[in-house]
C-alpha cells in the first residue's frame, strides 16, 4: 500500500510538472531569460508554478506537521540544519548552471524521460552520476569529521 | 524557440504540485524534494526505503503517458542543448543539488513553505547562476 501511495504521489507530481508547461526545457530556459524582457519573449510562467506550489504546501504543511505522525511512518523527517555554510552556496550555485544549460532539473528530468526522449535519457544518466559522487564525496566527509571529532 | 505564457495552466500544475508534496509528508513524512528522492535509491541504503522512492520517480516517468492519454496529445517539449552540454548539465545538476541538500523541489517548493532561510538562500543562489547562465549561453554566444 505504501509503495502504491508513492506510486501515485510521484505521478500527481510529475502530471503537475506537465500541466504547468516545466516539461519543456525551452520554458524553462525563457522564464530565466531575463534579457529578453523587452523583445517579449520572457516567459513568467515558472513563477506561476512555483507561487502556487508553495502556497499550497504551505498551507498544508500547517495541517500536516500538526499530526502525530504520518501513516506509513512513526515520525516526520524534517531537515534539522538551520546554518549558512558553504555547501548552502556552493551547491546550488553549481546546480544553477546546469539548470540554465540544459533547461532540466531533476523532476522535469524524469518526466521527459517519459516521452522516450534519447537527450533526456543522456541528461539523467549524467545527473545520476553527479549525485551519486557528491553524495559518496559528502559521507566520507561526515565520515572523516566523526573520526577527528572522536580522536 | 518561444513559448507561450500560461499563467492560469502553470499555476494549476503548481498546485498539483504542492498537493503531492503535501501528501508525501502526509503519508510517508518526507520532504517531496526529487533530488533527495533520486539519490537514496542507491547504496550506501542508510534506511529501508529505496523501494518506495523508486515508485515516486515511476510515477514521474509515467506521468506524461498519463498526460497524453487523457488529454491526446504529448506535452511540448524543445531541448535546445547539444548532447555534449546535456552531460555537462546533468552533471552540474546531479552534482550541486546533492552537494546542495537540495533542488528546485526540495529547497524551492518545500524549503520555502517551511520558511527555511537555508533554502532561501539556496534558491536565491541557483536562480542567480541559472539566469546568469542563460544570459551567457544566449546572448554572449
Amino acid at each position: 500500500m505504501s509503495l502504491l501511495f508513492q506510486f501515485l504521489i510521484g505521478l500527481l507530481f510529475g502530471t503537475g510538472l506537465v500541466v504547468a508547461g516545466m516539461s519543456d526545457p525551452a520554458k524553462v530556459q525563457n522564464f530565466l531569460d531575463l534579457a529578453a524582457i523587452p523583445s517579449g519573449g520572457w516567459d513568467p510562467s515558472l513563477a506561476f508554478v512555483m507561487g502556487a506550489g508553495t502556497l499550497v504546501t504551505y498551507l498544508g504543511y500547517r495541517f500536516v506537521l500538526k499530526r502525530k505522525q504520518p501513516l506509513f511512518d512513526n515520525q516526520f523527517h524534517l531537515p534539522k540544519k538551520t546554518d549558512i555554510d558553504a555547501p548552502i552556496v556552493m551547491g546550488p550555485a553549481i546546480f544553477g548552471i546546469g539548470w540554465g544549460l540544459g533547461g532540466f532539473c531533476p523532476g522535469p528530468a524524469f518526466t521527459a524521460v517519459g516521452t522516450g526522449s534519447v537527450q533526456a535519457i543522456i541528461f539523467v544518466v549524467a545527473m545520476l552520476a553527479g549525485m551519486v559522487a557528491a553524495r559518496l564525496l559528502a559521507l566520507r566527509q561526515i565520515e572523516a569529521a566523526t573520526h577527528t571529532s572522536k580522536a | 524557440m518561444t513559448t507561450e505564457f500560461t499563467p492560469i495552466a502553470s499555476a494549476i500544475g503548481g498546485a498539483m504540485i504542492g498537493v503531492s508534496a503535501v501528501l508525501l509528508m502526509a503519508t510517508h513524512g518526507r520532504i517531496a524534494g526529487i533530488s533527495g528522492i533520486v539519490v537514496r535509491m542507491f547504496p550506501p541504503y542508510l534506511d529501508k526505503d529505496a523501494g518506495g522512492r523508486f515508485m515516486f520517480i515511476l510515477g514521474l516517468v509515467a506521468a506524461p503517458l498519463l498526460y497524453a492519454t487523457l488529454t491526446g496529445t504529448w506535452a511540448a517539449m524543445t531541448i535546445a542543448a547539444s548532447t555534449g552540454v546535456l552531460i555537462a548539465a546533468g552533471l552540474l545538476v546531479g552534482f550541486g543539488s546533492i552537494w546542495g541538500n537540495g533542488c528546485t523541489s526540495g529547497h524551492g517548493i518545500c524549503g520555502l513553505s517551511r520558511l527555511s532561510v537555508r533554502s532561501l538562500v539556496a534558491v536565491a543562489t541557483f536562480m542567480t547562476t541559472a539566469i546568469i547562465t542563460v544570459f551567457i549561453a544566449r546572448h554572449l554566444f
